[in-house]
């Protein structure tokens, strides 16, 4: 089903193909946790990240090598051949004869489409500007799936959803499952129009608020996101909306016994430290269930698993 | 013979476009390639009145019969025009524009994070999601694209 394919856009995935990923990742789960494995042994994986990332450049490092696999890094652009004013299609044509699959991270939106066109392996797009995210969306279905239920799910997201990527992919991924989401964000910050469209088309139930003490107590998945300062002209404006959003032990006083909370991270002050000794905090669970999602999609990508 | 059809005289071979949305015409003449350089006998009808559109353009152009694949382009920006090829006076064939699923190099991505607009060896390349009115998708950063489409004519 997956070898030789290019993972780029949720949009590409079937209910079915996400699934099979998601299986694949419980199974190899073991591996992600230290068991030894050569599944992948004698492959390379060349890192091509053209803007900073710390969990998902190791996170690819880490699923890589836990599958007995090797990693190549792109250096510092500078004195590579991009800062000679290499077009990122030839940059992708050359790496793609050094490995044996290529991870994209690029600040231009559709990058990673670009660079499938011309590489002669399969591309995993790790971000590409404000676009897509997917192995950020499949980890989150993977926790959501693990530690809650991915069908009748009731989800709010939380934050930036104006220009936070990954809670586009998000909304598109569970309105395959028909999950009812709440969008809770300052109107300033709220879910471009032409996407909650989309949703309404696909049949999802989709409610927008600016207050979560509203729905708090309701929901199954409190999925949050940061709120970046420099969206806000106005400071006074921003420690206001930064406040409403404030997540602690007190604000948890009345939630569902099994709510989980979700975060992409890193989190600034949305998410109190405090909250992290309660029984609802899954962002570090979450941020580690990257590495078997990724594995899991490695291994499809590059030979051993399903074909 | 109606009064429209008088203002510019009849054409012995070539085609007509009709039915163009009001003041579409010169756009019309960008997305067929021929500028004010052309050899070709054009003639550019603007603002007539029509039942259908209120107001529309005519655009005829002689001794050259428009492909299928040149024509469908228009419905980037007139998605009601009607082609009308013309033999020895007489209207030889008459068919509607129709959008292809995917239109290579013509439009633009509106979006100037998209990795289309930079200087990569690629052509733009736009998936048709509804064809009347138009809304067009980057197929590169996946943005929907449904207003101002002739000001990105490429």
């Amino acid at each position: 089903m997956f070898k030789k394919r290019h993972v780029l856009s949720m949009r590409d995935f079937s209910r079915e193909e996400i699934d099979s990923v998601l299986d694949l990742a419980e199974s190899l789960e073991p591996y992600a946790r230290g068991k030894k494995s050569d599944m992948l042994s004698g492959k390379i994986l060349a890192l091509l990240f053209f803007e900073p990332s710390t969990r998902t450049r190791m996170s690819f490092e880490t699923a890589m090598k836990r599958l007995g696999g090797g990693v190549i890094n792109l250096g510092p652009a500078e004195g590579s051949s991009i800062s000679k004013g290499e077009s990122l299609a030839d940059t992708v044509r050359v790496i793609g004869e050094y490995a044996d699959a290529i991870v994209i991270r690029h600040p231009k939106e559709g990058s990673a489409r670009l660079a499938s066109e011309f590489s002669p392996v399969p591309v995993l797009n790790a971000g590409d500007g404000a676009g897509h995210h997917p192995t950020q969306t499949l980890l989150d279905l993977y926790t959501i799936k693990k530690e809650s239920h991915l069908e009748d799910l009731s989800i709010a997201l939380v934050g930036d959803l104006k220009y936070g990527r990954t809670v586009h992919s998000l909304a598109y991924a569970l309105s395959l499952y028909g999950a009812e989401i709440t969008l809770v964000s300052p109107p300033s910050l709220s879910m471009p129009e032409p996407i909650i469209a989309d949703l309404s088309r696909k049949g999802t139930k989709v409610h927008e608020t600016s207050d979560l003490s509203e729905i708090v107590n309701s929901i199954d998945v409190l999925y949050m996101t940061r709120i970046q300062r420099e969206r806000f002209p106005d400071p006074l404006e921003y420690n206001k909306v930064a406040r409403s959003y404030r997540i602690t032990p007190e604000y948890l006083a009345d939630v569902r016994k099994n709510l989980i909370i979700m975060h992409p991270l890193p989190r600034i002050d949305e998410i109190a430290p405090q909250v992290d000794a309660t029984p609802h905090a899954l962002y570090f669970k979450q941020s580690f269930y990257g590495v078997p999602v990724r594995m899991a999609l490695l291994n499809m990508v590059m030979g051993g698993g399903n074909d | 013979m109606t009064e429209v059809e008088l203002k510019v005289r009849p054409i012995k071979n070539g085609t007509v476009i009709d039915h163009i949305a009001g003041g579409q015409a010169l756009n019309v003449l960008k997305i067929l390639g021929i500028s004010g350089t052309t050899d070709a006998t054009v003639s550019v009808i603007m603002n007539v009145a029509s039942d259908k559109l209120g107001k529309k353009d005519i655009v005829k152009v002689e001794d050259r019969e428009l492909k299928e694949a040149e024509v469908n382009r228009i419905a980037l920006i007139a998605p009601d025009a009607t082609i009308n090829i013309i033999r020895d006076y007489k209207v030889a064939e008459k068919h509607a524009v129709d959008l292809p699923d995917l239109i290579i190099g013509v439009v633009m991505c509106q979006n100037p994070s998209c990795i289309s607009n930079s200087s990569e060896p690629i052509k733009s390349r736009m998936l048709v999601k509804v064809k009347n009115p138009v809304v067009l998708r980057c197929v590169y950063c996946e943005q929907p694209i449904n207003e101002k489409i002739a000001d990105y004519l490429i």
